[in-house]
């Protein structure tokens, strides 16, 4: 460990985060295998932020223009590692919503919905193209204004949402094969609003696939994470994209819920949390919209006895820490097959100590800062719960940076499947271990869960896969992989995790009417 | 048997004129609920006179809240094992079904005539009802290859998706449409996997009442239909509020209830599918083509997506 890198706040930090834990002598920290003379120190790897240029201050992107708020208010977006100030945002309104869906309507009725399929395609292309070009921008601007790590902005975050321009645009002039003996058409002006966890992936799969199918596009992105979409509406510009085919209103909750409630929207897409899924759904009741909602998880990662050990160890810890296990998917349950329990969380805890947590723009750095500190504070009181209704935690001894939000991977074992911590989405690094006996048992705790988003399986058996598979109540089953995702693979939830898809033929539809 | 009987005189009556003037007295039927593949009436007591052609009234079940709330019990009990049948074999329990239709085809036509269809009209909707079942036969085993499929992932993992049954659907059936749309929702909603509590047209129940003492001699197993009469104002708030069921077909839906029955399906992320633009509750809203759409068979679809590695 690169002790002189980061300044050091020693255990103090996870006995203020997790509350009562900090007294109890099952949350010292566990000494690290990280230590100065360890030979898993790494030198520090920063990424340089010049590639970056965040201007100190962004308006709304409206009908291909950068607008002023109407409302003249402007709230700051954080770097989560730092607790600086990256800029300021522009506070979008009511108001500016309804500028934005005209634009976007006007768009639709005289340019978009006339364009020549084949014209829409090349779009989409080029879009995906500069993507490409600018991606170490993108890179770097995504890590400083969320928080995640550079190694995944730069291999997963980035290339995936270029990857999911060029999907769709290839479809944009093949829609007749998607309904096949059907005449799909477009909804018209489409109102999406995404999340936090990964902003300019959200955007792509909210973006490509409305604009393939025909649609026009409103798009809010979250408050804390405004600064890839402002980006992107950069990039609109340099593709030459027509005025008000994509509108980025930065603003508050208030501010999504004028766009996706306005008659003018045809279809509503959003991703995030399930009690806002809902509020969008009342809200937009009985207005005859179309409507897809990616919302919560608690996904199980089921570990049998016959897995191959190393490689479901390394699973879980991408099933959880990937993201600082701020992803709707995360595998934030595990169950581990009892026979095999012992000698699993002795090799989990182990690979947990070799973590690397801190500094999101380090290369080498596995597990970066948490989004805002309103989402540490969630994290702090879900895992005190833990600990006081009666679950063991653990924590490797890592060192956290002093400044910015950073949460220490933790594991719980002796879970109760009532525990809070065990029921509710934590969106954060923290594990919590139930253990089970036979395979149906392994199914019946797997499916205890409201939401149904995506479920890991590890075993050598082929057979008991397909069969846990088939009775899993998920919509993304990893089977001996976890966290993978693909343009041409459709993702999205069973039960309380809402329901459409995004990604395939499947994401494609939800764009799509037939007649 | 040789022996000759004694002669026992036979008492000579007068003849009686029966039968000559007034008709034979028909057997009427008590139309019924249908839940869990038996035929109570409501647990209220409660029914509905409704007036039929010639002036005749039928004293129809009017279903209540618990009755409701049975329904969906017994729907979820007969979930699994319906929606994990083969798809072949639930191909030919709906074509089974229509095979069963056809025998009762009088008497689907009797109810809509009594409904107020046309003899002409009623004997094409009874024909169009059962090709219709047919139609939806087909579905089960094709349905994954045409909305499922395998996808060409950028890595080494082979992945497939597939559609599964969402679970138990509450169906608002057509209220015009009062067989042929029963059947094209309730088939489409079968063939995807899922059981159904299903809400019959208030002011034409007659068919949903025959369609249940059909299914019932039917192959389709007990509580995987459960066909409801009554009051949709009164049942419509609270079975979208039912946090076990999984979605709801509201395309039979009144307008004035459509925001309240969005809403109370929104409260538990239960699946919605509704009347497509532009179409409206008429007689012949499900005709032709017009019907054959599978809008409600993939609204009650969830995709799974299964990952896999490959290596050796």
């Amino acid at each position: 460990m690169a002790t002189g890198r980061r300044p050091r706040r020693g255990s103090t930090t996870a006995s203020l985060l997790t509350g009562s834990a900090g007294s109890s002598p099952a949350a010292t920290p566990a000494p690290s295998a990280l230590s100065a003379s360890s030979p898993w120190s790494y030198a520090p790897a920063p990424e340089s932020r010049d590639v970056a240029q965040i201007r100190s201050r962004y308006g709304l992107f409206i009908d291909g223009k950068e607008r002023a708020p109407s409302g003249g208010e402007v709230t700051i977006t954080y770097n989560p590692a730092t607790e600086e100030p990256l800029a300021e945002i522009a506070k979008g309104t009511p108001e500016d919503a309804d500028r934005a869906i005209e634009a976007a309507s006007r768009a639709y009725r005289k340019v978009w919905s006339r364009l020549h399929p084949r014209e829409r395609a090349k779009y989409l292309y080029r879009i995906s193209r500069i993507l490409q070009e600018r991606s170490r921008e993108f890179a770097v601007t995504e890590t400083l204004d969320s928080g995640k790590p550079i190694r995944e902005s730069r291999d997963v975050d980035v290339p995936l949402a270029a990857a999911h321009f060029w999907y769709y645009a290839g479809w944009a002039d093949k829609l007749a094969y998607a309904v096949p003996g059907r005449r799909p058409e477009s909804h018209g002006v489409v109102g999406q609003v995404i999340p936090w966890n990964f902003p300019l992936l959200m955007l792509a799969w909210k973006i490509a696939p409305a604009l393939a199918a025909g649609n026009t596009v409103v798009l809010k992105p979250a408050s804390t994470t405004p600064l890839t979409a402002l980006l992107f509406a950069d990039v609109c510009r340099q593709a030459g994209l027509p005025d008000g085919v994509v509108n980025i209103i930065t603003g508050p909750g208030s501010t999504g819920m004028a766009i996706v409630t306005d008659p003018r929207v045809a279809k509503v897409a959003f991703t995030g949390s399930t009690s806002v899924g809902v509020t969008i759904a009342k809200g937009i009741a009985g207005q005859g919209k179309g409507l897809t909602l990616e919302l919560g998880g608690k996904a199980a990662n089921i570990v049998f006895e016959d897995a191959a050990l190393d490689q479901a160890v390394e699973g879980v810890i991408n099933g959880i820490f990937f993201n600082q296990g701020e992803v709707c998917c995360a595998g934030s349950r595990l169950l581990v097959q009892e026979s095999i329990a012992e000698e699993f969380l002795a090799r989990l805890r182990n690979r947990m100590s070799t973590l690397r947590v801190g500094d999101p723009m380090d290369k080498n750095t596995d597990v970066g800062a948490i989004n805002s500190r309103a989402q540490m504070e969630t994290i702090g009181e879900l895992v005190a719960s833990g600990v006081s209704e009666g679950a063991e935690i653990w924590q490797p001894a890592c060192d956290l940076p002093t400044r910015g939000w950073f949460f220490r991977p933790t594991l719980f074992t002796n879970v109760a499947q009532s525990h809070r911590i065990a029921r509710e989405e934590i969106f954060g690094p923290v594990l919590a271990t139930i253990t089970f006996r036979t395979v149906a048992e392994a199914i019946e705790k797997a499916n205890n869960t409201a939401y149904g988003l995506s479920a890991g399986i590890w075993t050598e058996k082929g057979s008991r896969i397909l069969h846990v598979a088939n009775a899993l109540k998920a919509g993304v089953v990893w089977a001996n992989t976890f966290n993978r995702f693909d343009p041409t693979s459709p993702f999205g939830g069973y039960k309380e995790s809402g329901y459409g898809r995004e990604g395939g033929l499947q994401g494609l539809h939800a764009y799509l009417r037939s007649s | 048997m040789a022996k000759k009987r004694r002669q026992i005189p036979i008492p000579i009556l007068e003849p009686i004129e029966v039968g000559s003037e007034s008709p034979r007295l028909e057997v009427r039927r008590t139309p019924k609920l249908y839940i869990g593949g038996a035929f109570p009436r409501s647990e209220s007591g409660r029914t509905d006179q409704l007036a039929l052609k010639h002036g005749d009234l039928a004293n129809v079940a009017r279903a209540s809240r618990k009755d409701m709330r049975e329904a969906v019990r017994v729907a979820r009990a007969a979930s699994d094992s319906w929606g994990s049948k083969g798809a072949m074999v639930r191909g030919q329990i709906l074509y089974r079904v229509a095979e069963l239709m056809e025998g009762r085809a009088a008497q689907f036509e009797a109810d809509l005539i009594a409904h107020g269809r046309g003899r002409r009209a009623a004997a094409a909707e009874v024909s169009a009802a059962i090709d219709r079942v047919v139609w939806f036969a087909g579905w089960p085993d094709k349905i994954p290859a045409v909305l499922g499929g395998t996808n060409p992932v950028a890595s080494s993992h082979f992945v497939f998706t597939i559609p599964e049954p969402t679970g138990v659907v509450a169906i608002i059936a057509p209220e015009s449409s009062a067989l042929l749309g029963l059947v094209t929702r309730l088939s489409a909603v079968l063939a995807g996997g899922n059981v159904a509590v299903l809400l019959a047209s208030e002011s034409a129940p007659l068919p949903a009442v025959t369609l249940a003492e059909t299914l019932a001699v039917s192959d389709v197993p007990g509580g995987v239909v459960n066909i409801l009469t009554g009051r949709r104002a009164e049942l419509i708030p609270h079975l979208v509020r039912h946090a076990d069921v999984d979605g709801y077909d509201l395309w039979g839906c009144p307008d004035a209830l459509m925001i309240e029955a969005e809403q109370g399906a929104a409260e538990h992320v239960a699946r919605v599918a509704r009347r497509p633009h532009g179409s409206e509750d008429h007689e012949d809203a499900f005709d032709g083509e017009r019907g054959e759409r599978i809008d409600a068979l993939s609204a009650f679809l969830e995709m799974k997506t299964v990952w896999h590695p490959i290596g050796s």
